[in-house]
C-alpha cells in the first residue's frame, strides 16, 4: 500500500483549504481590477488634454530644458515599477528582468546607471543582490493615489535637473507592465526625460485627427508667455506619465495576480481529484485485505476442526 | 450671441464636468479673464482660484482649482487641473478646518509646496461654497 488511508485523506483536506484560500484570492483580485481599470479610465481625459496643451505649446517650438537632450549619457535613472506582494505570477520577476537588460545595455553605452524601485518585489530583489538604491517607494503597487506620482516625479524631474557633475542624470528610463488585455501583460521600457514631445503616449489617432483640426491651424495666445506656459506643462506632463505607468503597472499586477491565482485554483483541483482516488483506492484495498485475512482465519479453523 | 461653448473641467484622477456654457471666469496669472462664446485661441497658465461657469439657462457652477490651465481652441474650453473640486461636492466646515489647519503647518514654516497647493484649493473652496449658499439665499 503506498500511503495510509489517513494520510491520504489528511492530504486532500490540506489541498482543499489551500484551494479555498487561492479562490478567494482570484476572486479579490478580479474585483478589484475593475476598480485599477476605472482608475486608469478616469485617468484618460486629463492625459489626452495635456498632450494636447503640450503639443500646441511645442508647436511654438521653445526650448526647456526638460526637453534638451545630452549626445552621449553619462548617467541614467532607471525607474522599475513591480508589485509589494508576490503570488500574482511573474509580473514582478518580468519587469525586474527588462530592467536588468536595459541597465546592461546603458552600461555598454558607457553610461551610469542610477536605479529607483517602487514596490517590495524589485526593493528586495535588488537589495539581496547589493545593488545600491538611489530610491524606493513601496506600500503603493496595489492602489496607487496622484499623490504618489507627484512624490516620484518631483524627486526624479530634481534629479534630472541637478547638474552630472553634482550627482545629478541626463536621461531617466521608466520600466512599467503595460496592460494589454486581461490575458496579456507586458513589460516596457519608456524614457520620460528628456521628453519627447513628438511622442503622444495614450493617444489614439481620433485624438491626433483633434490635435490637428483644432491645434495646428490656429495661433495661439500664451498667458503670461510660451515659456512660463511650458514651464509649468512640462512639470504636469512629467507627473502624468508617472501616475499614467502606476496606474498600468496596478492593473496589470492585479491581472496576473487574478491569472496566477486561478491556475493555483485549478491545480488545487486537479489534486484533490487524484488524492480521492488514490484514498478510494486504499480503502478498497483495506477492505479487501481485511475479507481475506477473515476468510484465511476461517478456512484455517475450518482446516483444525477437520484434523481432530 | 453664437452659440454655447463645450466646456469640460478637467482633474487628474477624473473628468470632474462637462457641459455648455455662455461665460467662464477663470483667474491666470495675469488676472481674471471672462472668455465667451467665439473667443480666440489661448493657452493661459491659472492660479490656485474660483472658476465659475455660467450655463445657456443663467445658472452658475462654481469650481476650486488647484492652478493648472485654461485651453481655448475653437468653441471648446477645456479647464485642466491636478486638483479640481465641483463647489456642491465640498462640505463648507471641511474646507474650513482644512484652511485652518494648513495655515497653521504654513505658520511654522516648513510646509511643503503641496501643503501650500491644498492650502489654496482649501479656500477656493470656501469661496465658491460661499457663493453658492449666497446665491441660494438670495431666491
Amino acid at each position: 500500500m503506498p500511503a495510509s488511508l489517513r494520510e491520504l485523506r489528511q492530504r486532500r483536506n490540506s489541498v482543499t483549504a489551500t484551494q479555498k484560500i487561492t479562490r478567494a484570492m482570484e476572486l479579490i483580485a478580479a474585483s478589484r481590477i475593475i476598480k485599477a481599470d476605472r482608475a486608469a479610465r478616469a485617468a484618460l481625459p486629463y492625459t489626452s488634454l495635456l498632450n494636447r496643451a503640450v503639443a500646441t505649446v511645442a508647436g511654438s517650438a521653445v526650448d526647456h530644458p526638460l526637453t534638451t537632450e545630452v549626445d552621449s549619457p553619462r548617467r541614467a535613472a532607471v525607474v522599475l515599477f513591480t508589485s509589494d506582494r508576490g503570488l500574482a505570477g511573474a509580473y514582478s520577476s518580468n519587469a525586474i528582468k527588462v530592467s536588468l537588460q536595459l541597465t546592461e545595455r546603458l552600461r555598454q553605452q558607457g553610461c551610469e546607471v542610477v536605479p529607483y524601485v517602487v514596490g517590495n518585489k524589485g526593493i528586495g530583489y535588488l537589495k539581496f543582490r547589493k545593488v545600491e538604491l538611489a530610491g524606493q517607494w513601496h506600500g503603493i503597487s496595489d492602489t496607487p493615489t496622484y499623490e504618489d506620482a507627484t512624490d516620484i516625479a518631483d524627486t526624479l524631474v530634481q534629479k534630472f535637473l541637478t547638474d552630472v557633475a553634482d550627482g545629478g542624470v541626463d536621461e531617466i528610463y521608466c520600466v512599467y507592465t503595460r496592460m494589454k488585455s486581461m490575458l496579456v501583460q507586458e513589460p516596457r521600457v519608456r524614457r520620460v526625460l528628456p521628453i519627447e514631445v513628438v511622442e503622444e503616449g495614450g493617444n489614439t489617432p481620433a485624438n491626433a485627427a483633434a490635435i490637428d483640426q483644432e491645434g495646428s491651424g490656429l495661433q495661439f495666445d500664451f498667458e503670461p508667455d510660451a515659456e512660463s506656459v511650458l514651464d509649468t506643462l512640462l512639470s504636469l506632463y512629467v507627473r502624468n506619465r508617472i501616475w499614467f505607468y502606476l496606474l498600468e503597472s496596478a492593473a496589470s499586477q492585479l491581472a496576473s495576480q487574478q491569472r496566477a491565482m486561478k491556475s493555483a485554483t485549478d491545480n488545487a483541483q486537479q489534486l484533490i481529484e487524484r488524492l480521492t482516488r488514490e484514498a478510494n483506492q486504499a480503502r478498497q484495498a483495506e477492505i479487501t485485505q481485511e475479507i481475506s485475512e477473515i476468510v484465511g482465519g476461517a478456512g484455517a479453523l475450518a482446516d483444525l476442526a477437520k484434523e481432530e | 450671441m453664437a452659440d454655447a461653448m463645450r466646456i469640460d473641467v478637467v482633474a487628474a484622477n477624473r473628468l470632474v464636468w462637462e457641459g455648455d456654457g455662455v461665460n467662464v471666469i477663470v483667474r491666470t496669472t495675469e488676472g481674471d479673464i471672462g472668455i465667451l462664446p467665439g473667443h480666440e485661441p489661448v493657452l493661459a497658465a491659472l492660479v490656485p482660484c474660483v472658476a465659475t461657469i455660467v450655463t445657456p439657462d443663467g445658472k452658475q457652477e462654481v469650481f476650486a482649482l488647484d492652478g493648472g490651465f485654461v485651453l481655448v481652441a475653437g468653441n471648446r474650453v477645456s479647464l485642466l487641473a491636478q486638483y479640481a473640486t465641483r463647489s456642491a461636492e465640498v462640505s463648507l466646515e471641511e474646507a474650513r478646518k482644512n484652511v485652518s489647519e494648513l495655515e497653521r503647518i504654513i505658520d511654522t514654516g516648513d510646509a511643503t509646496v503641496d501643503q501650500v497647493h491644498r492650502l489654496h484649493l482649501a479656500q477656493a473652496q470656501v469661496k465658491a461654497a460661499q457663493m453658492t449658499a449666497g446665491a441660494d439665499y438670495g431666491h
